[in-house]
């Protein structure tokens, strides 16, 4: 379809590989040039890679990230940063990405191997990259993606390679059951899974070795846009760009019929059919989306008790109350996704439409251009394979705030009616037994404390960015005040929802960065978090807060917030940018909140 | 369109040129951007554009745009 962006997911290999110089001219000014992401990425290549660093870079523009590269010459990655080439140390990279497979591993088991010898091959390779994950650790102190590595091209023992000590397939399974290990145990070492991505492509077309032979490519140029699209992914997913929100229709999308005529008895969805079992399995991998923290919404033409009615279908897997929102109607459905992002409060660009009519996802492409709308073939059985390759909802890490968010999202709507049972909302506040945890920075929260930073875009005064390595240097930098806040009241917990960073300049606290989860909104949570930071400063001995509101096009949420917190304006530009200070000694509004913070029990 | 016309968009895709022109004594040296690199995007999409492979020994023989549109002709059976 003409109103695709041929960058989109399903696209065209052959097509981004020929016209990539193009592609690229239309991207840079499409964005308008002030509003990406700058981000430096160092790719350290065990094999060529000028043809996966100029696909990422038509991936990542299309994400809003625009990047400067740094590459390692061919195979030099390991000396790059064993011996800390200066090149790569000034060009201090925020991501590192080292593209090493199954041509890297350079020696292999022999027939004449014993286990032990087996095993101390093994050891020296992993010791080898464990040494070299230890030297970015330290140097460069930024996140790092690893491949792991795909099958080999042959095997020459057949079947028993893969369970023969000396085996190939067998030697890298161990090793990459070992990198997993790995990653588990370092924070910010993450895998790109290779050797998933080659069997997905097929390993066939994706070797080549005459490409191997004559450039030192590790894999055919068709496969490359494969892994570079997989790979702007999780980066956009590590700097905080990953969609948030899946918006479903219904008739031949998540149940087979159209339930307004055919009724619920006429609708294809349960084991009795093969159409049934097509939308079954539809259903069971949006519920799974919605369990790990993704929000699920409808939008369907429909009458709403009809739609409703869908969901007490005997073999429905997923229920009403997994939607956030709930639009089924006659309006257009660019309005009604709209409508869906300012009810959740998320942007249309957090959002995946997925629908089975080719016209309605052309309107919404029309209208809503950053909602993400994948092309479905005409075969429902393929609407997974999709969604799942397209990699909208990537994500480096399960927090257990992940886990429990839809649930938040639950309560917050039964919190929605109870608090229309109260006379004043002070009242309603004072109900709620707000209990917080306040604190500086832990390391056991650094995780979730990176995530909420990269992922809040409406509380967020400046939109500072920052990567873990950076929280951890934050936590311990003596001219720093760092302070997370958690909150639970009588309904449930909400999780770790707020961060505020200060730097100390003279007498001064110079408030970095301040967000918080939407989620929280209206609690009096800011109120508790400045009354920390007020204690903080003072036990420093310090004399003013200074804050700063940068504007973005999603943050304007936070516009008045200090001055609504009692600081004084002293600085506005015809930007928007503004600048307030609050004297600690002087008078200042003091915080008021119905918040009781860092209880004994 | 023959074989020189098609081989032509190749180039003009890959360099991102609508300028080219192909004549049979183009070498690399002719045209700014074809170095080593932009050579393998050239011959896999020249192999995709005419439903192809070529071998190892044929792409690193290859001395102008002449010789490549010569093979190509005698891989496709293409006179035109």
């Amino acid at each position: 379809m003409s109103d695709r962006h041929p960058l989109d997911y399903p696209f065209d290999p052959q097509e981004l590989l020929r016209k990539k110089k193009s592609l690229k001219r239309a991207l840079i000014p499409a964005h308008g040039g002030g509003t990406f992401l700058d981000k430096k990425i160092a790719i350290l290549g065990g094999s060529t890679t000028s043809e996966v660093k100029d696909l990422l870079e038509l991936f990542l523009l299309r994400a809003g990230i625009r990047p400067a590269f740094y590459e390692s010459e061919y195979n030099k990655y390991h000396e790059d940063v064993l011996f800390s080439a200066p090149e790569l140390m000034e060009f201090k990279p925020d991501l590192v990405y080292v593209h090493t497979s199954s041509v890297n591993i350079g020696a292999w088991p022999t027939l004449n191997s014993g286990e032990t010898e087996v095993d101390r091959l093994f050891e020296g390779c992993l010791a080898s990259f464990k040494t070299f994950w230890d030297r970015i650790e330290t140097t460069l102190r930024c996140p790092v993606i690893q491949n792991n590595f795909e099958e080999p091209w042959d095997r020459p023992l057949g079947n028993l390679d893969a369970w023969d000590h000396r085996g190939r397939s067998h030697y890298v399974a161990r090793l990459n059951a070992a990198f997993a290990a790995e990653a588990r145990k370092r924070p910010t070492l993450y895998l790109q899974d290779l050797h998933y991505l080659a069997s997905e492509h097929g390993l066939r077309s994706w070797h080549d070795r005459n490409l191997w032979y004559l450039y030192k490519s590790a894999l055919a140029y068709e496969a490359i846009p494969d892994l570079a699209y997989n790979l702007s992914r999780i980066i956009a997913a590590v700097f905080g760009l990953s969609r948030k929100c899946l918006v479903l229709d219904l008739d031949n999308t998540l149940w087979g019929g159209v339930i307004g005529d055919e009724g619920l008895q006429g609708l294809q969805l349960g084991p009795e059919t093969p159409e049934g079992e097509i939308f079954s399995a539809i259903q069971a991998y949006a519920k799974t989306l919605k369990e790990r923290g993704i929000i699920l919404a409808i939008c369907s033409k429909n009458e709403d008790n009809t739609a409703r009615e869908g969901f007490s279908h005997p073999d429905t897997v997923l229920s009403l109350d997994d939607f956030t929102g709930f639009k089924a109607n006659w309006l257009h459905k660019p309005a009604n996704i709209s409508a869906l992002a300012a009810e959740i409060n998320i942007g249309a660009d957090s959002m995946v439409f997925l629908d089975d009519n080719p016209a309605e996802r052309a309107i919404v492409r029309g209208q809503l251009m950053t909602v993400a709308v994948p092309e479905l073939g005409p075969d429902a059985s393929g609407y997974l394979d999709v969604l799942d390759r397209a990699r909208y909802f990537e994500t480096v890490s399960l927090s257990s705030d992940d886990l429990q968010r839809s649930a938040q999202y639950a309560m917050n709507a039964k919190l929605e009616q109870a608090g229309t049972q109260f006379a004043d909302y002070d009242e309603f506040l004072k109900h709620l037994q707000m209990r917080a945890e306040i604190r500086g920075f832990q390391a056991l929260y650094h995780d979730r404390i990176t995530q909420l930073i990269n992922k809040s875009n409406q509380f967020n005064v400046t939109t500072r960015r920052y990567t873990l390595n950076e929280v951890q240097a934050a936590a311990e930098a003596p001219d720093q005040v760092t302070l997370f806040g958690r909150l639970k009241d009588r309904f449930g917990d909400h999780g770790l929802i707020s961060v505020v960073m200060g730097s100390v300049h003279g007498n001064d606290l110079k408030v970095d960065l301040w967000v918080m989860s939407c989620r929280v909104l209206k609690r009096g949570m800011e109120h508790a978090m400045l009354e920390s930071l007020i204690a903080a400063a003072r036990t420093k001995g310090l004399a003013r807060l200074l804050g700063s509101y940068v504007p973005t096009p999603k943050n304007t949420m936070v516009k008045d917030l200090f001055t609504e917190l009692g600081f004084e304006k002293i600085k506005r530009d015809d930007d928007g940018n503004a600048e307030f200070v609050y004297a600690l000694k002087g008078p200042g509004a003091r915080p008021r909140h119905h918040i009781s913070v860092n209880p004994r029990n | 369109m023959g074989v020189r016309d098609r081989l032509q968009n190749v180039f003009r895709d890959v360099f991102d040129d609508d300028t080219i022109v192909l004549t049979g004594a183009m070498t690399a040296d002719d045209i700014a951007d074809w170095d080593s690199l932009t050579h393998i995007s050239l011959v896999v999409a020249a192999e995709k554009e005419f439903k192809t492979r070529f071998i190892l020994k044929e792409v690193k023989t290859l001395k102008n745009v002449g010789e490549f549109i010569a093979m190509i002709r005698e891989k496709t059976g293409s006179d035109e």
